[in-house]
C-alpha cells in the first residue's frame, strides 16, 4: 500500500470518522487496563495459532527423524519433478498477471457494475471439485495440448483466480483509482505510461501478495497433476508413501520448507525492489504503528 | 514371437500405469523386461487406482504418452470391455489360464492375486489374532485398520467381503461384513483411517492392518522387524486383478510383448517373487518349473479352489457398500 | 480516453446533429466491453467450457449414453444425500470459525508494533499452508493426536488421562474439521489482508482524536469498511472446505459421507465402475449449491451495507 501523497487525500473516500462517536476524554487508569487487556488477547491468538500449526509438525518430524532427508534426494525423479514444479510455477504467475491485473484495473476504471459479476466468477473455480474439472479440461482440450505439462499452467491460472482477483480488486479499491489516472492524464501522461508508472505501483502490494498466493498454489496442488498424469513435486511425493514411510513423511515437510523459503525471497526481493524505485516510499504491510504518534494510544 | 519381439523393439517404449514397485515385484519385472528388450518403460501415477487408469486410457487417447496396458480390478476389467477399450488379444500360455479368470474373447485376463489377510506386529499386539471373530476382542481396542476405504480401494472391499463369509454372509450378500465392521468401531477396536498402510503400523496407529496378504508381505514386512501375517480362518477371499491392452496403445507391439513376458514362465515366477499368487501358479507347480523357494515363501493359505464372485454379484456388492458404510459404519 | 473526451464533448455538439449520436453511443458501450474480452475468452475455455462438458455428461447414462435423469435422482437421495447434508454442514463450520480466528490472527499479527519480518513470516507460511492438504495433512495430525500421536501422550503424561478411552476421536466429522483448520486459517490469513489494509491507521487516530472508544471505532469505522470483504472471504472459506477432498478421504476412509469424498470414489476409485456421470451429477450439484450461498450472500452484502450507512 503506497503511502505516496495523492491527490485528494482522503477527499475521495467517505469519511465515516466524521459521523464519529460519542464520549469524551477517558481517565489515564482506563487506557492504561484497556492496553494491557488488548495485548493479552494478541499474545492468546499468537500462541494458540503457533501451538496448532507447529505441533503437529514437529510429530511428523519426530516420526520421520532426520536421517530420513538425506533419502529423498536419492529417490529417482527428486529434480525433475521439483523443476517441472518451479517452472509451472513461473508460467502460472506470469499468466496469472498479465491476464489478470490488465483485466481488473479496466473493470474498476469502465466498468463497475460487472465487479458483483466478476466476483462470482472468480469463485466458481474453488468451488468445482477439481477431480471434476480436470476430467472436464481432459474432454475439451485439444490434443496438442494435452501432451505438454503447460496444460496445467493453463488449468492452474483458472485455480488462481479467485485469489488473484480478490487481492487486487481489494488493493484497487482501496485506492482511489480514478482520481489518480485523471490527475495523471491530464498531466500529459499516455495510457501505457499512466498503467506503468502510477496505477502498478499503487497496487503493488497485492500484485506481490497475488504472485505469493500463485506460487504456493502450484507448488501444493496434487490432484489435477496426477489425474493428468504429470509428475510435479506433490505427485512425486505422494509416490513414496506406500515405500517408505518416513522418507514420504520427511518428502512432504521438506516441500513445506522450500516452498516457504521460495516464498520469502519473493517476498524479501518485492520489497526491496519497491523500494529502491523511489519515488513512493512503499512499506509492504502498512497497517502499522509507525504511521501514529505515540500519545495517539495502541492501534487496536 | 519373433516378428513380435522385432515390431516391439523398434517401437522402443512401453507405457504403462499405477504400477508401485513394491507392489507385486513390479518394480523387477520392468527392469528385467526393459533390460532383456531395450525397451524404455514409463510408470505413470505409480499410486494411482484402477478408476485412473481407466480415465487415463479415455482421455489420453490418441497421445503417445496414453497407457498401453493397464493392471485394474475385476470391475473395472469389464466395464472396460463394455466400453470397447481393450484389444483382444490372447498370450501364448492362454489354456493355462482357468476359464473363470479370463474373458472369453481375450479382452482381459487374470494375473495375480491374493487372500485377504490379517497382519500385526507382535511388538504392539500381545494376543495373536487368528480370524475376523478373533478380532472383535476388546484386547485389540483401537488396532484395526483398512487400507483404504472399502468405497474407494479393492482390498478394503475385499476385506469387507471377506468379513462377510466369515459372519454367514456370501457372494450376493455382503451387508454382514458391512455390520461386522460397524460392530468393530462401535467397540472401539476399528481405526478407519484411510491412510493405513506400512506408515501407520510402522508408528502404532494400526498396529494390526487387514491388507492383501503379498503387499502385507511386500510393503509392510520389510519396515515393521517381526510382522506376522495370518489369512483368517472363517474366511478365506481372494481376488485377481486383470490385465487388458488398450485398444488405443501407442505401442501396441510393445504391450503385446509385456503380456507376453508375464504369462511366460519367468513372468510368473516374478510375480510369485512379489508374494503374489500368478494365476498360471497351478500349471507352473504341475511343469515342475515353479521358483520353489517364492512358493514356500507365500504364506500358508488353504488349499480350496478358487471361487470368485460373478460380475453382477460384484456390482450388487459395490452398491451396498457404497450406500451403507458410511451410514452403518460412520453413525 | 478517447471515450471520456467523447463524452465530454457529446453534449456540446450541435443538436442539428441528432442521429449520429445514438449509434456513437452504443458503439461505445460496445467497445467498453472489449477490455474484459480476454478474461471472458480465457474463462470460457478453461472454466465454462470443461463445466459444460461435465454438465452434459451429467444427464447422460453412464454405460449407454442416452438422456436421463436418473443420475441426479440417485444423486439426491440415500447416501448421497446425506453427503450433500454433512458437507453443507461441514463447509459453513469450516468457514465461519476459521474466518473469524483468520481475522484475528491476520489483525493481531498486522497491528504488533514491531515486526515487518513477522509479517512476511506469516504470510509466507500462510501461502504454503493454504495449499497444504491430503494425506501428508492427514498424516501429521495422525502423528499428533491419534491412540500413538505425541499430544496423547502428553495429555496422558500430564494429566493420566487418556482421551481415546473418553471416546474421543479423530476419524470424525469433528476430527475432520479440526484439521481443516490448518488450510482454511491460513486461507482466510491470506484474503482478508487486502482488507485489513484499507484500515488506515489515521482513520484509527482521528477516532481517538474525536473522543471514540475501540466499540464505536468499530461500529462506525472499522466494521463497515471490513465486513463486505469479511463476508466475501468467508464466501471463498465455504467454497474451499466444500470441495475439499484428499484431506477428509484420508482422515476418514469414507465412514463419513461427504460428497467430494463421493465423488472422488466414483471416478477415482478401484471400487465401484461405470459410474462416473454419477459423478458429474454430484459435481453439477455442488456447483448449484455454492451459486445459492453466492445469492444470499450477495442480498447480505446490500443488506448490510443499508445497515452500515
Amino acid at each position: 500500500m503506497a503511502t505516496v501523497a495523492r491527490p485528494g487525500g482522503f477527499g475521495g473516500m467517505a469519511s465515516p470518522q466524521e459521523q464519529g462517536g460519542s464520549g469524551g476524554d477517558r481517565p489515564p487508569e482506563a487506557k492504561q487496563s484497556r492496553r494491557r487487556r488488548v495485548q493479552v488477547w494478541r499474545w492468546v491468538i499468537f500462541l494458540l495459532s503457533a501451538a496448532y500449526f507447529l505441533i503437529p509438525l514437529y510429530a511428523a518430524l519426530r516420526f520421520a527423524g532426520l536421517k530420513a532427508f538425506p533419502d529423498i534426494f536419492k529417490q529417482s525423479g527428486f529434480y525433475p519433478a521439483i523443476g517441472l514444479s518451479l517452472r509451472l510455477a513461473v508460467v502460472t504467475t506470469i499468466l496469472t498477471l498479465v491476464l489478470m491485473v490488465p483485466t481488473t484495473v479496466y473493470v474498476h476504471l469502465r466498468l463497475p457494475q460487472v465487479r458483483r459479476s466478476m466476483e462470482g466468477i472468480t469463485i466458481l473455480p474453488i468451488v468445482i471439485p477439481p477431480i471434476v474439472l480436470i476430467i472436464g479440461v481432459l474432454k475439451v482440450s485439444p490434443s496438442v495440448l494435452l501432451s505438454t505439462p503447460y496444460l496445467l499452467a493453463l488449468v492452474y491460472v483458472i485455480l488462481a483466480m479467485p485469489f488473484a482477483y480478490r487481492s487486487l480488486d481489494a488493493g484497487l479499491r482501496s485506492v482511489d483509482l480514478k482520481t489518480l489516472v485523471e490527475a495523471s492524464n491530464s498531466l500529459g501522461a499516455g495510457w501505457p505510461s499512466t498503467l506503468w508508472r502510477v496505477v502498478l505501483p499503487n497496487i503493488r502490494t497485492s500484485m506481490l501478495s497475488a504472485t505469493v498466493l500463485t506460487v504456493a498454489l502450484v507448488l501444493g496442488e496434487f490432484t489435477m497433476a496426477s489425474l493428468a498424469l504429470f509428475v510435479t513435486f506433490p505427485v512425486w511425493i505422494v509416490q513414496f508413501e506406500q515405500n517408505s514411510g518416513p522418507v514420504s513423511v520427511a518428502a512432504s515437510l521438506l516441500a513445506l520448507l522450500v516452498t516457504w523459503i521460495l516464498l520469502m525471497i519473493i517476498v524479501t526481493v518485492g520489497d526491496r525492489s519497491a523500494r529502491k524505485r523511489g519515488g513512493a516510499q512503499v512499506n509492504l504491510f502498512t497497517v502499522a504503528p509507525q504511521e501514529t504518534r505515540p500519545t495517539a494510544g495502541e492501534p487496536e | 514371437m519373433s516378428a513380435l519381439v522385432a515390431a516391439a523393439e523398434k517401437e522402443g517404449q512401453l507405457n504403462v500405469i499405477t504400477l508401485p514397485s513394491n507392489w507385486a515385484n513390479y518394480g523387477t519385472i520392468m527392469s528385467d523386461f526393459s533390460k532383456l528388450y531395450h525397451i524404455h518403460i514409463t510408470d505413470a501415477n505409480p499410486e494411482g487406482s484402477s478408476g485412473q487408469e481407466i480415465t487415463a486410457v479415455e482421455q489420453l487417447k490418441g497421445q503417445s504418452r496414453a497407457p498401453d496396458v493397464v493392471d485394474v480390478g475385476p470391475s473395472f476389467a469389464v466395464e472396460g470391455a463394455n466400453d470397447h477399450l481393450w484389444a483382444p488379444y490372447k498370450v501364448a500360455t492362454w489354456s493355462n489360464i482357468p476359464a473363470n479368470a479370463k474373458d472369453p474373447n481375450g479382452d482381459w485376463y487374470a494375473d495375480y492375486g491374493g487372500y485377504v489377510a490379517i497382519g500385526y506386529d507382535p511388538a504392539k499386539v500381545k494376543l495373536a489374532p487368528t480370524s475376523f471373530a478373533s478380532l472383535t476382542n476388546p484386547a485389540y481396542k483401537n488396532m484395526i485398520g483398512l487400507n483404504n476405504s472399502p468405497t474407494t480401494a479393492g482390498a478394503a472391499f475385499a476385506a469387507v467381503y471377506a468379513a462377510a463369509l466369515a459372519n454367514g454372509g456370501s457372494f450376493s450378500n455382503i451387508e454382514p461384513g458391512i455390520k461386522y465392521f460397524a460392530h468393530l468401531k462401535q467397540i472401539g477396536n476399528f481405526v478407519p483411517t484411510a491412510i493405513g498402510g506400512p506408515t501407520t503400523v510402522q508408528n502404532g496407529t494400526t498396529p494390526i492392518l487387514i491388507w492383501w496378504d503379498y503387499l502385507l508381505e511386500s510393503e509392510v514386512k520389510p519396515v515393521v522387524p517381526g510382522f506376522k501375517i495370518v489369512i483368517p480362518s472363517d474366511a478365506t477371499y481372494a481376488s485377481y486383478y486383470d490385465q487388458a491392452i488398450s485398444a488405443t496403445a501407442p505401442d501396441p507391439a510393445a504391450a503385446r510383448l509385456w503380456e507376453e513376458y508375464l504369462y511366460s514362465t519367468t513372468g510368473q515366477n516374478l510375480w510369485l517373487a512379489g508374494y503374489t499368487r500368478p494365476i498360471e501358479l497351478a500349471t507352473l507347480v504341475a511343469n515342475g518349473t515353479v521358483n520353489k523357494a517364492a512358493e514356500a515363501a507365500l504364506p500358508p493359505a488353504p488349499s480350496s479352489t478358487l471361487t470368485f464372485p460373478s460380475s453382477a454379484q460384484a456390482a450388487a456388492a459395490e452398491t451396498v457398500v457404497t450406500q451403507n458404510w458410511p451410514t452403518q459404519v460412520g453413525g | 480516453m478517447a471515450e471520456s473526451t467523447a463524452q465530454v464533448v457529446a453534449p456540446e455538439a450541435p443538436p442539428s446533429g441528432a442521429r449520429p449520436r445514438p449509434a456513437a453511443r452504443s458503439l461505445h458501450r460496445w467497445l467498453r466491453w472489449l477490455g474484459v474480452v480476454p478474461f471472458g475468452v480465457y474463462v470460457g475455455l478453461g472454466l465454462i467450457a470443461p463445466f459444460v462438458a461435465i454438465a452434459i455428461a451429467s444427464f447422460r447414462n453412464s454405460s449407454t449414453g442416452t438422456f436421463t435423469l436418473n443420475n441426479f435422482r440417485t444423486a439426491l437421495s440415500g447416501t448421497y444425500l446425506l453427503g450433500l447434508k454433512t458437507s453443507i454442514v461441514l463447509s459453513i463450520a469450516g468457514a465461519i470459525v476459521p474466518g473469524i480466528w483468520g481475522l484475528l490472527l491476520a489483525y493481531a499479527i498486522f497491528t504488533a508494533k514491531r515486526g515487518n519480518m513477522l509479517r512476511k513470516v506469516v504470510i509466507t507460511a500462510s501461502g504454503v499452508f493454504a495449499n497444504f492438504g491430503g494425506v501428508p495433512l492427514a498424516f501429521l495430525f495422525i502423528a499428533t493426536l491419534s491412540t500413538t500421536g505425541i499430544v496423547t501422550g502428553w495429555i496422558k503424561d500430564i494429566t493420566g488421562v487418556n482421551i481415546w478411552d473418553h471416546s474421543f476421536s479423530l476419524y470424525t466429522g469433528y476430527g475432520v474439521f479440526f484439521v481443516y483448520m490448518y488450510f482454511q486459517i491460513p486461507l482466510m490469513v491470506l484474503v482478508i489482508l487486502p482488507a485489513l489494509e484499507g484500515l488506515r491507521p489515521a482513520w484509527r487516530e482521528a477516532a481517538h482524536n474525536m473522543g471514540a472508544g475501540t466499540w464505536q471505532y468499530w461500529r462506525h469505522v472499522g466494521g463497515p469498511v471490513l465486513l463486505p470483504s469479511f463476508l466475501g472471504c468467508l464466501l471463498l472459506l465455504f467454497g474451499s472446505a466444500f470441495s475439499a477432498y484428499a484431506t477428509a478421504e484420508a482422515l476418514t476412509g469414507g465412514t463419513i459421507a461427504l460428497t467430494p469424498i463421493q465423488i472422488g470414489a466414483l471416478l477415482n476409485g478401484n471400487v465401484v465402475a461405470g459410474q462416473e456421470n454419477l459423478g458429474y451429477a454430484l459435481g453439477v450439484i455442488m456447483v448449484v449449491i455454492i451459486a445459492i450461498i453466492m445469492v444470499i450472500y450477495v442480498i447480505l452484502q446490500r443488506r448490510s451495507a443499508r445497515w452500515l450507512r
